[in-house]
């Protein structure tokens, strides 16, 4: 096996004195799709915000490729500098539950922003590729319009084209479908279902659609209270769970979805 | 005879017309003290809010003291010290440079606080949204930020320009020949104050039902054209 893209070692997270991630352990391949399931309140989003520096953590060691997320000779866990939690970044992106387009920018200067000024890309590269994703997206007519104009769907489309004009190699998508009307929630995972073809993107998905989830990811994890209590193939996790937990929890959502 | 304009105090018609040039050439003064004054007091904001939201605490907390202080303490004495002290450490300003940062200064408080309630009503979300972009923070600010605060706080910085129009005539007492200067210099020559400083005491109600109308009319016109003022 290759080495992990991502490793979690003994991580701990606390907000003042609940402790959200226990001595947590994960570690994920390059390029595979991962999913996380579980209960509200698990941790499931604190995994995924510490993945993309949005959130510190007080013990352990998170790396990423060959960088840590504690400054070399730093005091603990994220007293990284800032230009040490750039370089992070340049490798992560993120998918908002809700969307989070900014709200003042059409749909191509969303996407073209932060390539122009963050890769230095010149901005007649920076649109050919925004409009390529447009494409996949399916929302290339819509480059002059502004997020206030699109449906839920068609907004998180864009956040997604958005995140993959940074070109990153692992992609967060915090319950991406979550806020939408269900009748557009298909459109969205369309698109995920698109990228997951892609072989060298990672992905980690926090979802409750157990039915995409079976079908695209590679392992599924399940958590609960800050911990993976189970984890494995879709097939394996769905059809035959080993720990009461996970029978119990995937129990309550499918019925719910019928 | 003032700016080669004479009186003519034959009637108060008369007298008003042939001093209204007179007071013309004063409300420019005012005008560029209360322009100048306020672009200054905008930098200056600004500025004060986002050293308030430093991440270092000393730097942060430096800022809102010397904000509160600025906010305390009156413009005249501001205007004084900056006009009679200053010198005596060599620090010699022209008097309407003067007025222009005493006015500034006093109303960098209130923009501050302007600012604040701005960068407070950006939701979270787009800060987060623009760091996994991996947006620098000056990135954050100048393109994300700023431009969604400004619709959100255009009508009370109007409001804060329409009152620092109206404290201008303050300057007048550090020497700025400005209109209310103006009035009162050709009362001292004619003897007569009723009419100069009815003039100015109406030139100000005009001016700042104009701004109003001005702002009104934005605040319908912006919306139309695609700026939310939330
Ligand atoms: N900023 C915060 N301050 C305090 N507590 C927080 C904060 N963010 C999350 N928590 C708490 O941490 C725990 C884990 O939250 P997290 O958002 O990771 O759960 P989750 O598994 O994503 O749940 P959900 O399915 O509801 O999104 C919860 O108990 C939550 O209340
Ligand atoms: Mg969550």
């Amino acid at each position: 096996m290759n080495p992990p893209l991502i490793r979690f070692t003994d991580v701990n997270k606390r907000f003042g004195p609940l402790t959200v991630l226990d001595r947590f352990n994960f570690a994920v391949q390059p390029g595979e799709k991962v999913t996380l399931i579980g209960p509200s309140g698990s941790g499931k989003s604190t995994v995924l915000r510490i993945l993309m520096t949005l959130e510190p953590f007080q013990e352990g060691t998170l790396t990423l490729g060959d960088l840590s997320y504690h400054e070399p000779n730093g005091r603990g866990p994220f007293m990284a500098s800032d230009k040490h939690l750039r370089d992070l970044r340049k490798n992560v992106g993120m998918v908002f539950q809700s969307f989070n387009l900014f709200p003042h920018m059409s749909v191509l200067r969303n996407i073209v922003e932060a390539p122009i000024a963050v890769l230095d890309m010149r901005r007649d590269a920076a649109e050919a590729r925004a409009l390529e994703l447009l494409r996949l997206v399916g929302l290339l007519d819509k480059r002059d319009q502004f997020p206030s104009q699109l449906s839920g769907g068609q907004q998180q489309r864009v956040a997604i084209a958005r995140a993959m004009a940074m070109r990153p190699r692992v992609l967060l998508f915090d319950e991406p479908t979550s806020a939408l009307d269900p009748q557009l929630v298909g459109e969205v995972l369309g698109v995920i279902r698109t990228l997951a073809h892609e072989h060298d993107l990672t992905m980690l998905l926090v979802t409750h659609e157990m039915r995409f989830a079976r079908e695209i990811s590679d392992r599924v994890c399940f958590f609960a209270a800050g911990r993976i209590v189970e984890q494995g193939t879709p097939e394996r996790i769905f059809s035959s769970p080993e720990q009461p937990r996970t029978q119990e929890f995937l129990k309550s959502v499918l019925t719910g979805q019928g | 005879m003032m700016y080669g304009f004479t009186y003519d105090t034959s009637s108060r018609l008369a007298y008003a017309l042939s001093i209204l040039p007179i007071l013309g050439i004063g409300l420019i003064v005012t005008l560029e003290a209360a322009v100048a004054g306020f672009v200054f007091a905008l930098v200056l904001g600004l500025a004060w809010s986002l050293l308030r939201r430093s991440r270092i605490r000393a730097v942060s907390w430096g800022a809102a003291c010397i904000v509160e202080f600025i906010r305390d303490t009156p413009l005249l004495i501001q205007l004084f010290f900056l006009y009679y002290v200053l010198p005596d450490y060599g620090v010699i300003l022209p008097a309407f440079l003067t007025g222009v940062l005493a006015l500034g200064l006093q109303y960098s408080a209130y923009t501050s606080e302007v600012y604040r309630g701005g960068f407070d009503a950006v939701p979270r979300e787009q800060w987060e949204a623009a760091t996994a972009l991996n947006l620098s923070r000056f990135r954050i600010y100048r393109d994300i930020v700023i431009p969604q605060t400004i619709p959100r706080i255009a009508p009370a910085m109007g409001n804060y320009a329409v009152s620092m129009l109206k404290e201008t005539p303050v300057l007048s007492v550090v020497t700025v020949l400005d209109m209310l200067n103006l009035a009162n210099m050709i009362g001292d020559r004619t003897f007569e104050y009723l009419v100069p400083l009815s003039l100015v005491g109406l030139i100000f109600p005009i001016m700042t039902t104009l701004c109003s109308v001005g702002i009104h009319a934005l605040e319908r016109i912006l919306p139309k054209a695609g700026v939310a003022l939330r």
